[in-house]
């Protein structure tokens, strides 16, 4: 998946001027950039929740745009986005949360699709019995974990992560790093995940992609990252949250 | 697609089953289906071996689908042959989920469910009660800090709420009462004119508006239009939170939010229900012109014998009780808000359909006491 050139705006106002990056098969790419530099609107242009001006997104060596509505579908069911807040449907369990989207787009018998939708629930590391628990019962860390086993139901190949360690305590944010890692190996996922959080840029992500003004600043791994010269991207990295990230 | 899975070998110690093909979400239909059709005997079952080499994607429901296969076999610990590190790795994973038992979901025998709904009933109803109480207390303590000014007047949102729920519905009020004034009249006349009493369907027609109609239509005008309103604000503002953030900073949030909804309703439908009344008013003229060759000038004539004061002011008397009604109803319904967004739906529907019927049952109970005081 890789995006071209991408403009995306409101009204009069432009928010994302010309971005191209790519994301490549079984990465973890952090996308980060300044408040207000667009990170959450390129990922939601990207999963088509926000229509862009101009510029490709390039799916499988086809231009979405291009695509008819059938084929995006098929194209979206390969989608797994996780929202900030988790955006679990508060009236209903966690399980039926999971078993939602299997319902609507697979074939399977019940038992069987609530047996795979508790195993999503063991997957992501939840207990067995916040299987009946609504969202409103939850602790912050299980809405986003029940929230990616949702991302996860359809079995999808790129995921979305929407900071998805904001709000975690260090050792939760931790942990779903890890999560996020024994599920790309094992899943074989390919990642986008726009963050704040420097640990996870250094624990999870193999890329990152830095974004400026609507702009791609600058594309690379972290120790790239960090011998940058751009000023922002020196004060990202070597900052005085930076520290633990020096040692 | 042809078959996924097949017996490749019936050994007398070993039975490999040979495994190939997408096994996907996609395929899950036919795939447990195919699973479910193998004829497998209890010795077979006993010596299981899983060859998978030949399959193409695996993803979790391909491999949860392999793992109870395997499971199934209770005896031996059979492995997956020629599995590629790629599915190996999934299925290593899948394999260390153990599904355990759920807490069953507690479910009332049927011949218990009416009385079971009946008690669940009662004691809502009883809540319900205790709710409004509480409720009305903070509001009577609210205002009364309010007028001895321990708290700020906040002036600006009483009229802001006096605009959004009485000033707009001005309108859709007025037009509701002039076409009900028009239809009574109209059914009236057409009733008293075989008594060759048309005449007095102005009595009718004018004490009905001012005593009756009037209040009502205003009352549960604005209980659909301004109770919903007020429930889901308070409601949404329960929950994200924003309730709470008040009560932190110090500010009551009885006193900022409510107060002022409720002091708009109170002081500001007894003028909704004058503005309806009126405006019923002049349907009935206009339809006793034309269907009851009523001239107007007669009509003002028996309208000055038929009405007074007192018929006006019982109306009004009622409209404040009726405001206070809803908005105590609405803060109520809101403040049950809690957590779910099907929950803000159905604390909003309620708080109309309790607001209706409580400022009907309240009409009636003033009716009943109007007449017994002969007011």
């Amino acid at each position: 998946m890789s995006v071209q050139d991408l403009v995306v705006g409101f009204d009069s106002k432009v928010i994302i001027n010309g971005l191209s990056f790519e994301l490549l098969q079984g990465e973890i790419l952090g996308l980060i950039g300044p408040s207000g530099s667009g990170k959450s609107v390129t990922m939601r242009a990207m999963a088509d929740l926000l229509p862009h001006r101009g510029g490709d997104i390039i799916v499988g060596g086809q231009k979405y745009a291009e695509l008819n509505s059938r084929e995006r579908v098929q194209v979206r069911r390969d989608w797994g986005l996780l929202f900030q807040q988790g955006a679990l449907f508060s009236s209903l369990t966690v399980l039926e949360n999971i078993e939602f989207p299997m319902r609507e787009h697979l074939d399977m018998s019940s038992g069987l699709r609530r047996e795979i939708a508790r195993m999503k629930i063991d997957l992501v590391g939840l207990p067995a019995e916040a299987a009946l628990s609504y969202p409103a019962q939850l602790s912050g860390g299980m809405i986003k974990r029940a929230a990616l086993a949702r991302a996860l139901a359809l079995d999808p190949h790129i995921l979305f992560l929407d900071e998805p360690t904001a709000g975690l305590d260090p050792i939760g944010a931790g942990k779903f790093d890890e999560l996020i890692r024994t599920l790309r190996d094992t899943l074989g996922l390919t990642v986008l995940m726009v963050t704040h959080d420097l640990d996870s840029l250094e624990t999870a992500c193999d890329r990152i992609v830095a974004l400026s003004d609507g702009k791609l600043l600058m594309a690379g791994t972290l120790a790239e990252m960090r011998a940058a010269s751009h000023p922002w991207l020196r004060d990202y990295f070597h900052g005085p949250r930076a520290h633990n990230l020096e040692g | 697609m042809g078959l996924q899975i097949e017996i490749a070998a019936r050994g007398a110690t070993e039975t490999v089953i040979a495994c190939s093909g997408d096994w996907t979400s996609a395929n899950a239909r036919a795939l447990e289906a195919e699973i479910a059709g193998l004829s497998l005997s209890p010795a077979q079952r006993g010596s299981l071996s899983l060859d998978i080499h030949a399959v193409g994607k695996l993803d979790t429901t391909g491999a949860w689908l392999l793992t109870r296969l395997r499971r199934s076999n209770q005896q031996a610990d059979s492995a997956f042959a020629g599995a590629s590190s790629m599915h190996q790795r999934l299925l290593d994973r899948i394999n260390q989920y153990e599904p355990g038992d759920l807490p069953p979901v507690r479910h009332t025998p049927a011949l218990l469910v009416p009385f079971a709904t009946l008690g669940r009933t009662v004691i809502t109803a009883g809540r319900d009660i205790y709710l409004a109480n509480v409720t009305q207390g903070h509001l009577l303590a609210a205002l009364v800090r309010t007028l001895s000014l321990q708290a700020p007047l906040r002036m600006a949102s009483f009229v802001r709420q006096f605009e959004v729920i009485i000033l707009r519905s001005i309108p859709i009020v007025a037009l509701i009462s002039l076409v009900v004034g028009a239809i009574i009249t109209q059914q009236t006349i057409l009733q008293l004119r075989n008594f060759g009493a048309a005449i007095f369907v102005v009595d009718l027609a004018a004490i009905l508006m001012f005593r009756e109609i009037g209040v009502l239509l205003a009352a549960i005008m604005v209980a659909g239009r301004s109770g919903s309103a007020i429930t889901a604000e308070i409601g949404s503002m329960r929950m994200r939170e924003e309730f709470d953030a008040l009560r932190v900073m110090g500010v009551d949030p009885y006193q900022a939010l409510m107060l002022p909804r409720v002091f708009a309703l109170v002081l500001g439908l007894p003028l909704l229900a004058f503005v309806g009344s009126m405006a019923g008013l002049v349907g009935a003229i206009f339809v006793a012109k034309v269907y009851g060759d009523i001239p107007v000038d007669v009509f003002f004539i028996r309208l000055r014998n038929a009405m007074s004061i007192t018929s006006v002011l019982a109306g009004l008397l009622k409209a404040p009780f009726m405001g206070f009604l809803i908005g105590l109803i609405a803060s109520v319904e809101g403040m049950k808000v809690a957590g779910s967004s099907e929950s803000l739906g159905r604390r909003t529907t309620s708080s109309v359909v309790k607001s209706i019927f409580v400022v009907i049952v309240a009409d009636g109970v003033f009716a009943i006491f109007f007449a017994a005081v002969g007011f």
